[in-house]
């Protein structure tokens, strides 16, 4: 086996068989399969109750307003408020609602009594239909000939689609919410993964100068030889961790949707297109935002953003890693890295913001241009490719990137080479682009 | 026969010449010592050596050929700066470091039994460093400097953190290692362990060699007229100073200097006109005098 084999397996194997990289592996498929069916439990459990709401209407005019529903049943009573004051029986009725003025007349007549606070839900609900019903009869007050015809006619409800046309003509059904989304989401783990595995090779390269081994390894091996190994030993970590979070959380949301017999129509959708099963679905028996989301998950193209995904990754995370390396060779010990670390995660902070930025308007200056800046390209084009990016701009974002990471392994190599050996010495920038251009 | 030469080298950091044309000769299946002053330039010498840097000019041959980076296999380090990783298991550890060395597995297992044997440390093969003390790790490193039996073995500042158990042990192992055919170079600050080991030694001090040769050799050059005498009753200084006298249970002891130049013989009938005498020998200067005294007359102190 290679000198450099021997480290990247070293990196890799001490790290994997950490407990807490199987912990965190292991636990996070399960938080995100938490995520995705509590809520959609919860939302089930929830339907079922009904709550009633007594209505005390001494007016007499919003008997029609209130209709029952999945979630309140309205009784109406002609008793005083007072013959509910402190009389309630357990479980008897949810709320008073009281109206003793015309609401046309006093908007702010009615009122909800209740013995725990009233939830938001309730409150709205009731101020909503109300608020229709007064508003339409002001409307009828103005005694407008067929009213009621025109007010149908007026009513809209318009659902702007975005359909994106691919190079042959052909129409695509997208989503500009579903592209905001996945753009978000890769992008976010390529931050994470940068910032995380990214002070991982920091804080290897420190331990590896503060017990001492270095010099005993670096006269077996080169300098460069076990900079590398640890880079790319630790980006396989990362890899390995990735993969195995997708894998987990795709068979446990699998397995717990056929368990609790939820029929989640676009998780099992987007599990059938992560793992590549080409599945039809039949749509007719949903409308609105969910069929939209479903068409345009079908026609997202997975293996491309995944491929890129891989390739902004191993590109950013070896630029900002090998830079991260220099740092941790040139100090001490692990206090001393934060301050020379602070002007390498500036940009990645920065990145992350931009990218925000970059998803309201993905073909702006600043998405353009930050998508080409190496330091923040992997996080922002990951944002802008959903929406669609030329050919010509992908090729010249990875090719920048690409000589960037070449730049600076280079560098960090000869920063490494000279500050491994060097102890108790404070560390300035300057010197450290003295050692640079060090002959050997 | 050489094994290892070094000839003119010269390298130099920012502005600071920390060889300035270093030459040396090592002889094989001997006891080398590079001695010297803090920063005069012993590391730097011994990195080069182990290609971890490489001379800005100059030349280091290995048995007559140009030192290239894959002779490093042929080479044991223990740096002076020495550590291992602390939550490695040891035995994993002295394995991965015996295969970056270009040993294969096999040969390392087997290997690393033997030292683990002799050293009685096999019950520690599944420890991490960090529960080891340090004298344990200490031993852990000199194995796994020489295991893969090198030709040449580079011990940088040896003793220094060692207990003198470990001190001592890793003496006899130098030796044994050196009986086996081994050639060793060893840096060091401790004299006494210089006289006792080495047979040749150079003396950097600010980045030049100042002394070089064979240690008995240097000793006997560096003879001062000093002898060791016993006496029946105490002398008195005529033709020689008195620089040490004691009395003990079989006559007087003196350590004497001659004044003036002298025979040995003619020195000893001055002496045996005052007294009789017991026992007679010449004081040679410790390496530890040689050291301060070539090191302080060539540098003005004024720093």
């Amino acid at each position: 086996m290679s000198k450099i084999a021997l480290i990247i397996k070293r990196e890799y194997t001490t790290r994997v068989m950490k407990p807490s990289f199987i912990i965190l592996t292991f636990l996070t498929p399960l938080l995100i399969a938490g995520m995705i069916m509590v809520p959609l439990l919860l939302a089930q459990i929830n339907d079922d109750t009904v709550r009633k709401i007594v209505v005390i209407d001494q007016t007499g005019l919003y008997r029609s307003v209130f209709v029952d529903n999945d979630s309140y049943h309205f009784e109406f009573a002609d008793q005083k408020i007072d013959a509910f004051k402190g009389s309630r029986e357990k479980d008897s009725y949810a709320a008073v609602l009281y109206i003793p003025e015309d609401l046309s007349v006093n908007p702010k007549a009615a009122t909800l009594f209740s013995e725990e606070q009233v939830g938001m839900e309730l409150k709205s609900y009731v101020s909503g239909v109300l608020k229709t019903f007064v508003e339409e009869k002001k409307l009828v007050e103005l005694n407008i000939p067929d009213f009621k015809e025109l007010v149908e006619k007026t009513k809209v409800d318009i659902d702007v689609k975005t359909v994106r046309w691919g190079k042959d003509g052909e129409e695509k059904m997208g989503s500009a919410e579903l592209a905001v989304i996945i753009g978000m989401i890769s992008a976010f783990v390529i931050y994470i993964f940068i910032v995380v595995y990214g002070a991982q090779v920091m804080s290897g390269v420190v331990q590896e100068k503060t017990s001492r081994i270095v010099e005993v390894i670096i006269s077996s091996v080169k300098p460069f030889q076990l900079m590398m190994g640890k880079i790319i030993g630790i980006a396989m970590v990362g890899l390995t961790q990735f993969a195995l979070w997708v894998i987990l959380s795709v068979i446990l949301v699998t397995t717990l949707t056929s368990a609790f017999g939820t029929t989640l129509d676009i998780e099992s959708y987007q599990q059938a297109q992560m793992m590549g099963v080409t599945s039809q679905l039949p749509f007719d028996n949903q409308d609105g935002v969910a069929s939209e989301l479903l068409l345009a998950l079908n026609n997202f193209d997975f293996v491309q953003t995944g491929i890129l995904f891989v390739l902004f990754f191993l590109g950013g995370y070896l630029l900002y890693a090998s830079l991260f390396a220099a740092i941790g060779s040139a100090v001490d010990n692990e206090t001393d890295t934060q301050q020379f670390s602070l002007p390498l995660t500036l940009p990645i902070i920065f990145a992350i913001y931009a990218a925000i930025y970059s998803a309201e308007n993905p073909d702006g200056p600043l998405a353009f241009w930050c998508s080409m800046i190496p330091f923040t390209s992997p996080i922002v084009m990951m944002v802008r490719l959903p929406f669609g990016v030329p050919i010509w701009q992908l090729a010249l974002s990875i090719g920048i990137l690409i000589l960037s990471f070449i730049a600076s392994t280079w560098v960090a190599g000869k920063i490494y080479r000279t500050g491994i050996l060097m102890y108790g010495k404070k560390i300035t920038w300057k010197e450290m682009m003295k050692w640079v251009f060090y002959r050997d | 026969m050489k094994l290892l030469e070094v000839k003119n080298v010269v390298k130099q950091f920012s502005g600071h010449l920390a060889l300035d044309g270093v030459s040396l000769d090592i002889p094989e299946n001997t006891v080398y010592g590079l001695l010297g002053p803090n920063g005069a330039g012993k590391t730097t010498l011994i990195r080069i050596i182990n290609c971890i840097t490489a001379p800005d000019s100059g030349d280091v041959f290995l048995n007559g050929k140009k030192l290239r980076s894959e002779d490093v296999r042929h080479i044991g380090y223990l740096p002076e700066e020495r550590g291992l990783y602390k939550k490695m298991k040891v035995g994993e550890q002295a394995l991965y470091l015996a295969q970056l060395k270009g040993m294969s597995r096999q040969d390392a297992l087997k290997a690393l039994k033997y030292w683990f044997e002799k050293f009685e440390i096999q019950s520690w093969w599944n420890k991490k460093v960090e529960e080891l003390s340090k004298g344990m790790a200490q031993k852990v490193q000199f194995i796994t400097t020489i295991l893969h039996e090198p030709k040449l073995l580079i011990f940088d500042e040896p003793f220094s953190g060692f207990d003198p158990v470990n001190a001592d042990l890793l003496k006899k192992e130098i030796l044994a290692l050196k009986d086996k055919g081994a050639t060793i170079i060893f840096s060091t600050h401790n004299m006494s362990s210089v006289e006792e080991l080495c047979d040749n030694i150079s003396l950097i001090d600010k980045s030049k060699i100042v002394l070089q040769g064979n240690v008995n050799e240097i000793r006997a050059s560096h003879a001062a007229g000093t002898y060791r005498v016993v006496t029946k009753t105490n002398l008195h200084a005529v033709e020689f100073e008195i620089l040490e006298q004691k009395e003990n249970h079989h006559g007087f002891e003196q350590v004497i200097k001659l004044t003036s130049v002298k025979s040995n013989n003619q020195l000893l009938s001055s002496i045996m006109t005052q007294s009789e005498l017991f026992s007679f020998e010449e004081v040679l200067p410790t390496m530890n005098d040689i050291f301060i005294q070539t090191v302080t007359s060539k540098t003005p102190r004024y720093e």
